[in-house]
C-alpha cells in the first residue's frame, strides 16, 4: 500500500514544490479556500473521526469547534516540539515531505478563520526551520500564502519559531508561553486555549501528523479516511520503532495493526538469541507492559491499548525492551529524564521528579536499600493526579509499573549493585 | 550602542516582524539565538541589548537564557559536540559510546578540549533514536545531526571540528 503521510518514501523529491503539486499538492486547499465555508471543513474533519496524533488523541474537528466566534483573531499554530524520548515522527515529515504538513496547517487555519498561523520547532530542529522558511518563502511567491488567496476573502501567512531545547514546551500551554517569549511553563486552566491561547486569543494547537493527515482528507473525503483503521479509532498513524530491534525507523500503519506486526513484520524483530521482555508503547511517558502473547496481539488503537493493557497508545512510540534489560536501570533513565525536563512550576512534579532520580541513582550506584524500592513506589503514587501537567503524571507510570511487573530486577538491583543492562 | 541592531539590521526587523506589534517580547527566544550565533554564548551585553529591543527587563531575558538548554550562559568550546544517551539511545548503546568517546579525546563530559574547540555534553532526546549512536554538534548559529556513529566515525568528526575551530582562531 502506498502511504498516505510518509508519501516522499514514494515519490522522490516530494519536498520540491513542483512535484508535490505535479503530485496534488496543494488541490485541498484551493479546494476548501474557494469551494467550502470554514464550518464545511470543520464538519469534514470531525466526520473523518480523525483524533490528534501529537498523544491525547482528542478528535482533530471537535477541539477547532471550541473556538469561539465572537472573539477575534484566531491563530494556528503546529506543535513541531517533538522530543519523547522514542518519537522521530514529525522529524521525517518536516525534512522529507514539509509541503503536505504545511497544506495542513494551512486547512487547519482557514477552518477556524486564522489568518496568521505559527509553527513551533524543537530548538534541535534548526535546520528543519530554516527549509520550512524556504518552503514559506516560495508558497508566497507562488501566491498559495498572502492576501487573497485564489481571488477570495482570505489572506494567510506562516511563520516559523524557533525552541531551545526543553522537552516540556510540547505541552500545548508551556508551548504558547514560550511563543510569547517566556519560560516554557503550563499555564493554569481554565481558560483553554482554545479561548485564550496565543496573545490571549482563541488558539489551536496541532501536532505535526495531525495536519498532515488533513490534504487527503480533505481531498478524499472523511468517508474514504473511514476506511482506514478501526472505527473509532480511523486512519492511519506513523509509529516510531526503537530500542531491541532489528530495524528501527517509523512505519506508517493503519490505526489497529498489531505490535507483533510492528515488531516481527516490520521491525525485523530481534537480535538473535534475544526474546522481548517488554514494550514501552508511548516513549518515555509510558507503563512499562510486559510482551506477553496477549501484549503481541493488541491491536495497536486508542482504545484497545487502554483497555488491554491498561497503558494509552500516546504518540506510539513504541520502545522494544529485550531481555538483557534490566527494568531497574531502565526507571533509572525515564526517571532523570523528567527530572531533568521538569520546569519547576508546580512542586508535586519538581520534588518528585528529584527524588525519583535520586532514589534510582543510589539504587544503580549499590548504594539503596531494599527498602527503597517501596519508597520509590510512593513516591510516585504520591505525584499521582497532583501535578499541573501531564509531564509529571506520566513520569511515574514506568516507575510504578516497572516495580509492579518486574519487581525481581529492582530486588536484584538493590542486593548485587547496579548492572547497567 | 546597540551591537545585536547594529550588526543584524535586517534580522532584527525580519524577526520583530512574525509577531503582533504589541507583542515583540515573543521576539527574544530568536534575538538570544542570534547574539549566540554571533558570540558563541550569551554575553550580559547581549541580554541588555535583547531587552532594549524587546521591551521587556533583562532579568526577563537572563531567565530564558537560563531555563532552555541550547542557550549557554558561559563561554564553552566554539562547538558543542552534545550526545544523546536517552533511554532509546542508551539501549543501543549510547553510554559505551560517550564514555569511550571521552576516554579517546581524554576529556570528562561537560569539558572542553585544551583549544577550546570543543565541548563534550550529555544530553535527553534528539528524535534520532533510530540512528543511534547520534549527536549533534552546535555551534556558530547551527545545529547539525550525525547518526549512525561508531566511535571511530565521532573521533574524526571532533577532529575535524578541532582544525576548523584552530583556522578560524588563526583567522
Amino acid at each position: 500500500m502506498s502511504h498516505i503521510l510518509l508519501r516522499h518514501r514514494d515519490i522522490p523529491n516530494l519536498k520540491d514544490l513542483k512535484v508535490y503539486k505535479a503530485n496534488g499538492g496543494f488541490e485541498a486547499f484551493k479546494k476548501v479556500v474557494t469551494g467550502m465555508q470554514p464550518a464545511d471543513v470543520v464538519n469534514e474533519v470531525k466526520a473523518s473521526g480523525l483524533r490528534g496524533r501529537g498523544g491525547a488523541g482528542f478528535p482533530t474537528g471537535v477541539k477547532w469547534s471550541f473556538l469561539p466566534n465572537t472573539l477575534w483573531p484566531h491563530f494556528v499554530v503546529a506543535n513541531a516540539d517533538e522530543s519523547e524520548p522514542g518519537t522521530f515522527k514529525d522529524r521525517e515529515i518536516l525534512e522529507n515531505n514539509p509541503y503536505q504538513f504545511l497544506e495542513g496547517l494551512m486547512i487547519a487555519a482557514y477552518a477556524v478563520g486564522a489568518r496568521e498561523a505559527y509553527v513551533y520547532l524543537r530548538g534541535e530542529f534548526e535546520q528543519i526551520s530554516r527549509q520550512l522558511d524556504t518552503c514559506i518563502a516560495a508558497l508566497e511567491k507562488d501566491k498559495l500564502l498572502g492576501e487573497r488567496l485564489f481571488g477570495k476573502d482570505y489572506s494567510l501567512r506562516l511563520y516559523t519559531h524557533l525552541g531551545a531545547g526543553a522537552y516540556i514546551c510540547g505541552e500545548e500551554t508551556a508551548l504558547l508561553e514560550s511563543l510569547e517569549g517566556k519560560l516554557g511553563q503550563p499555564r493554569l486552566r481554565p481558560p483553554f486555549p482554545a479561548v485564550a491561547g496565543l496573545f490571549n486569543k482563541p488558539t489551536v494547537i496541532n501536532n505535526v501528523e495531525t495536519l498532515t493527515n488533513l490534504p487527503p482528507i480533505l481531498e478524499k473525503g472523511a468517508a474514504w479516511y473511514k476506511t482506514l483503521g478501526t472505527e473509532k479509532s480511523p486512519g492511519v498513524k506513523i509509529f516510531s520503532l526503537s530500542g531491541c530491534v532489528k530495524k528501527p525507523g517509523n512505519y506508517e500503519l493503519p490505526l489497529g495493526a498489531t505490535f507483533r506486526e510492528l515488531i516481527y513484520t516490520h521491525g525485523g524483530g530481534l537480535a538473535e538469541g534475544r526474546s522481548i521482555k517488554g514494550i514501552m508503547a508511548a516513549g518515555a511517558s509510558s507503563n512499562i507492559i510486559p510482551a506477553d502473547e496477549r501484549a503481541l496481539d493488541t491491536p495497536m488503537d486508542y482504545e484497545s491499548v487502554q483497555q488491554n493493557l491498561g497503558a494509552p497508545l500516546g504518540s506510539a512510540s513504541v520502545i522494544i525492551l529485550d531481555d538483557s534489560v534490566n527494568m531497574a536501570w531502565l526507571v533509572a533513565k525515564t526517571t532523570h529524564f523528567f527530572k531533568h525536563e521538569s520546569c519547576g512550576k508546580c512542586t508535586p512534579c519538581r520534588e518528585g521528579t528529584f527524588w525519583m532520580a535520586h532514589i534510582t541513582e543510589r539504587m544503580m550506584h549499590g548504594k539503596a536499600s531494599p527498602e527503597d524500592i517501596d519508597l520509590l513506589k510512593n513516591v510516585a503514587l504520591q505525584m499521582q493526579g497532583k501535578c499541573l501537567c501531564a509531564l509529571g503524571e506520566f513520569s511515574t507510570m514506568a516507575v510504578v509499573s516497572g516495580i509492579q511487573q518486574f519487581r525481581a530486577d529492582f530486588e536484584a538491583t538493590v542486593r548485587g549493585g547496579g548492572t547497567a543492562q | 550602542m546597540n551591537t545585536i541592531l547594529n550588526d543584524f539590521a535586517d534580522d532584527v526587523k525580519a524577526i520583530l516582524a512574525k509577531y503582533p506589534e504589541d507583542q515583540k517580547r515573543s521576539a527574544v527566544m530568536p534575538l538570544i539565538h542570534l547574539a549566540q550565533g554571533r558570540d558563541g554564548y550569551v554575553k550580559k551585553q547581549a541580554m541588555i541589548e535583547i531587552a532594549e529591543i524587546a521591551g521587556v527587563s533583562v532579568t526577563d531575558v537572563a531567565s530564558v537564557v537560563g531555563f532552555y538548554t541550547l542557550y549557554h550562559e558561559n563561554e564553552g568550546g566554539r562547538y558543542h559536540v552534545q550526545v544523546c544517551t536517552d533511554l532509546p539511545c542508551a539501549l543501543r548503546g549510547a553510554d559505551e559510546f560517550l564514555a569511550k568517546l571521552c576516554e579517546n579525546i581524554g576529556v570528562r563530559v561537560g569539558e572542553t578540549t585544551p583549544d577550546g574547540a570543543v565541548t563534550i555534553e550529555e544530553v535527553t532526546c534528539l528524535a534520532g533514536c533510530h540512528h543511534a549512536p547520534m549527536f549533534q554538534v552546535q555551534g556558530e548559529g547551527e545545529i547539525r545531526y550525525h547518526e549512525d556513529q561508531s566511535v571511530e566515525s565521532a573521533l574524526e568528526v571532533v577532529a575535524e571540528l578541532r582544525r576548523k575551530a584552530a583556522r578560524k582562531e588563526a583567522a
